[in-house]
């Protein structure tokens, strides 16, 4: 089951950022491409996708064969193509950045490679194994790390079942990528193509209400959390509950989903530094946002946002405003926003009288996300880290008790999509070495 | 300025740029184009009796984003009628009457030949061009290729063409044989007084795999056709040389064709024995105007070389051509890799050790030789590990007792100068041939051993 989506939401009006190559286009990148030996890309893709190889079979023509390279890596190399930071993984890791020359243009080749095999009326490029093996895989949380570990054990044969609380799939590649990047239902298609590989999703299933975590040990071989992170975290100051003041996973969620093509935007604060802030941030800017504005409570050389992301944002007339802290929000006596009084910083510290107002009708803020640490406590011998993250072993997923695994933002605390992927198919991979041992000849 | 202007058994031209028999030179409003552009002569498209030609006509293999690599054609000689054809001729000759107009032929009995060579020269034409070369369609019929491949044949129709000539004659000669020096001197015995080569290429270009059928597509079927462009220039320069280094026929003047698109491919032409060249495919891809970078490149490259004409150059590089047996086995090479110019592509650690032998590495240690290493021992690797400007540590190195100089590694390389290959020697020159004078060819481990 997936939500159908209101075609005339507002996340449409954004073109593509890397919009999908012609072929000769495609095929001329792809031939730019050296084909180097040991290729640093690879190493600096948290999948380990082949990218030298699934870019040659491009430059030949054989693009199910590129797909099926990437796939094998990353089996939501589809999204990854349009959400990853690849300046600063594989493009960025290119030896032509050394030579002064452009990189290959990795992720709208593996786009250009991925699209081509998602439609569902293409042959499909897998053909999963048929379920002899007898073994069943509870996953919980319909994202990127649970679509990952689901799909590569379907594909061997395990019945793979993912637990979502809500009626949309995806996680935040549904409802939290900027639309420029990944609209929703180009995340959909993505999971569509991934349950045609055998795995099912129950929606409106929640851990600890619908279902026990106990119930799951007992009825399925594994269990895999990846149930991401939870809402936005909160600035804890006068004036913040009621409208026009949204955590920005929320806000852009809204957008996403719900907001109507033509709503308008007025003048946004954005709070925060990170990559989610500047995503809210030149999100508004690109729909019309009045002013848009970020205020950050450091300088911007400690942002944790990326410098290429932030030189998009200036482009597109996002201010920065740096040093600055928010102490209140203002409303006007109809209730609605009318400013956010902040304070300046001077090394992580308030200074005292430089209280000054800046004018807003909505502010969002990107400050993080909360911890859902409920799912981990209905399973018995899973840990939680002292942020709340699960405790796992980063390459196996194996968390404290035998039979569960975790990866993705519930593990590192907030990553990219790229991350989520990694954890899952290491997951899944660990799971069928242990099923194989547990099954003796295997 | 160095001067360009030749003379090729008489006929002379401003520069020694012609256009090839061709579409290029199907028609007199082209040609004065052509000469508009800077270019010193053409051959007309070959005239005869009209024929008909068939659509599609052309197929390519592009390299890379590099169009046109190779072009093939199954287009026949002209398919306009033979007067029109003479008309233009002479309004070109009457406004041109400096540069170069030769007369491709093709006709079969010699009754045609000797009325086809009357009405040409009656129109000016400046010499006289046999299509022995044409290797699809006309060789069906007994022309074109079918001539060339012939030697005696080739020099009967030559000799016929001479009883009639009153200009000079050039025979055209086809790649698609086995000794491209036979049917050179049986041109020069027919008495030819040039010759040009090479003519196409016998090929099939490729298949459409939807339809199954080769290319280019004619309804339901395809024809082999002449191969031509930059690929076929090194087949080309191979056969212009080894006529050249035949005394016997250098002594007629030899026009280069094959792949020539820069004045560089123009100017190997003439350093292995022609004293002109002519131009198809590369005008076909990018017009007329490329003979500006022909004249300025060949005429900055005599200056810089202080050669005060073309003819300085020509034949240059011929004596230097020799068989194997004749090279120096005492000559070598080793690779040397720039670290600092280097990307860290590995291009060349690959290529080395699947395809030549096994002798470039990364990382800081020593290496296992492979067993059939010429030298003994581990490949040693370099103290301190070299740690380039951009590839950092994955700047490769070479075990240099192993490498044996066969300029692969420098071959793959895309940047320019980052490998070099260092001369050396092992000893005072030696070569194959020496050994064998002097009894000592035998290699151990051979048949017998």
């Amino acid at each position: 089951m997936t939500a159908t989506l209101d075609p005339d939401r507002l996340e449409t009006v954004f073109p593509d950022k890397k919009p999908l190559y012609p072929e000769g286009e495609a095929r001329a990148e792809a031939e730019r491409c050296l084909y180097c030996v040991d290729a640093p890309c690879i190493k600096a893709c948290p999948t380990e996708i082949d990218i030298p190889t699934f870019i040659k079979k491009i430059a030949s023509g054989n693009v199910r064969g590129a797909a099926q390279t990437i796939f094998a890596q990353n089996l939501l190399g589809y999204s990854c193509a349009r959400v990853c930071p690849v300046e600063v993984l594989c493009e960025g890791s290119c030896v032509y950045n050394a030579w002064e020359r452009e990189p290959i243009k990795i992720g709208r080749l593996q786009r250009y490679a991925t699209d081509a095999v998602m439609d569902p009326s293409t042959a499909p490029i897998f053909s999963p194994k048929p379920r002899t093996t007898g073994r069943k895989v509870a996953l919980i949380g319909a994202g990127p790390a649970s679509l990952a570990c689901a799909g590569y054990l379907a594909l061997e044969g395990v019945e793979a079942v993912i637990f979502e609380k809500r009626p949309v799939s995806g996680g935040l590649n549904t409802w939290g990528i900027a639309p420029y990047k990944l609209k929703a239902d180009d995340a959909l298609l993505e999971i569509s193509w991934i349950e045609r590989m055998g795995v099912e999703i129950r929606h409106g299933v929640e851990i600890g209400r619908d279902i026990t975590g106990a119930q799951l040990l007992d009825q399925y071989d594994a269990v895999f959390i990846g149930v991401g992170l939870g809402d936005d975290t909160r600035l804890g100051i006068p004036g913040e509950d009621g409208p026009g003041v949204m955590g920005a996973v929320a806000w852009i969620e809204e957008m996403k989903l719900h907001m109507k093509r033509g709503t308008r935007i007025g003048r946004v604060i954005v709070v925060g530094g990170g990559n989610t802030a500047i995503d809210v941030a030149r999100e508004c800017a690109s729909l019309g946002g009045a002013e848009v504005s970020m205020v950050y409570r450091r300088g911007h050389e400690q942002m944790s946002g990326y410098v290429h992301e932030m030189m998009g944002a200036r482009k597109e007339r996002v201010r920065l405003i740096e040093h600055t802290q928010p102490v209140a929000v203002l409303r006007g006596a109809g209730g609605d926003v009318t400013g956010l009084r902040c304070v300046r910083t001077e090394g992580g510290k308030n200074v005292a009288g430089s209280d000054h107002d800046i004018p807003c009708d909505l502010v969002a803020v990107a400050i993080g996300q909360s911890k859902l640490r409920a799912v981990a406590r209905e399973l018995p011998g899973v840990a939680l880290d002292a942020r709340g993250c699960v405790v796992c072993d980063p390459t196996t997923g194996r968390t404290g008790n035998p039979k569960v695994y975790s990866g993705g933002d519930c593990t590192n605390g907030g990553k990219e999509v790229v991350n989520a992927v990694a954890d899952g198919r290491n997951a899944a991979r660990t799971m069928l070495a242990a099923f194989a041992g547990q099954s003796g000849a295997g | 300025m160095a001067d360009l202007s030749i003379d090729f058994c008489g006929i002379k031209s401003p520069n020694p740029f012609w256009l090839a028999s061709a579409p290029p030179a199907n028609t007199g409003e082209q040609v004065m184009r052509a000469f508009d552009a800077g270019w010193g002569g053409a051959v007309w498209k070959t005239l005869g009796d009209p024929i008909v030609n068939v659509t599609s006509r052309f197929a390519a293999v592009d390299l890379g984003t590099y169009k046109m690599m190779g072009l093939n054609n199954i287009e026949l000689i002209t398919d306009r009628p033979l007067d029109v054809n003479l008309r233009e001729i002479a309004e070109v000759k009457k406004r041109y009457p400096k540069h170069a107009v030769i007369a491709s032929l093709m006709t079969e009995t010699k009754e045609d030949w000797r009325v086809l060579i009357k009405r040409c020269e009656d129109v000016g034409v400046d010499g006289l061009e046999l299509n022995f070369g044409c290797p699809h369609g006309m060789c069906e019929r007994g022309m074109g290729s079918s001539v060339g491949q012939e030697p005696k044949l080739l020099q009967e129709i030559t000799s016929w063409t001479k009883e009639f000539a009153r200009t000079p004659v050039l025979v055209k000669l086809t790649p698609n044989t086995g000794d491209i020096t036979e049917p050179g001197f049986a041109a020069v015995a027919g008495g030819a007084d040039g010759i040009s080569l090479i003519n196409t290429i016998k090929s099939i270009i490729g298949v459409d795999l939807d339809r199954m059928v080769p290319f280019p597509r004619v309804a339901g079927a395809s024809s082999n056709g002449g191969y031509c462009g930059p690929a076929v220039k090194p087949i080309a320069l191979h056969m212009v040389a080894a006529l050249a280094r035949e005394p016997g026929i250098a002594r007629v003047p030899i026009s280069g064709i094959g792949g020539i698109s820069t004045w560089r491919e123009a100017a190997e032409f003439i350093a292995l024995g022609c004293t002109s060249v002519q131009v198809c495919t590369a005008v076909m891809h990018y017009g007329y105007r490329i003979v500006e970078d022909l004249i300025q490149g060949l005429s900055s490259y005599l200056d810089e070389h202080g050669m005060k004409s073309v003819n300085e150059l020509r034949g240059r590089a011929v004596p230097s051509y020799q068989e194997w047996g004749d090279l120096d086995l005492a000559y070598k090479l080793v690779a040397k890799i720039d670290k600092d110019k280097c990307i860290g592509c590995q291009l060349c650690v690959t290529a080395c050790n699947d395809g030549a032998h096994q002798c470039i590495f990364t990382g800081p240690d020593d290496r296992e030789r492979p067993p059939h290493a010429h030298t003994h021992g581990k490949a040693i690797a370099p103290v301190p590990l070299p740690i380039g400007k951009h590839a950092g540590s994955r700047v490769p190195w070479v075990d240099e007792p192993e490498c044996v100089g066969c300029n692969l590694c420098q071959l793959v390389c895309p940047v320019s100068g980052c490998i070099t290959m260092e001369e050396s020697r092992t000893g005072p020159p030696e070569t194959w041939n020496d050994r064998v004078a002097q009894g000592r060819a035998r290699v151990p481990g051979g048949i017998h051993d």
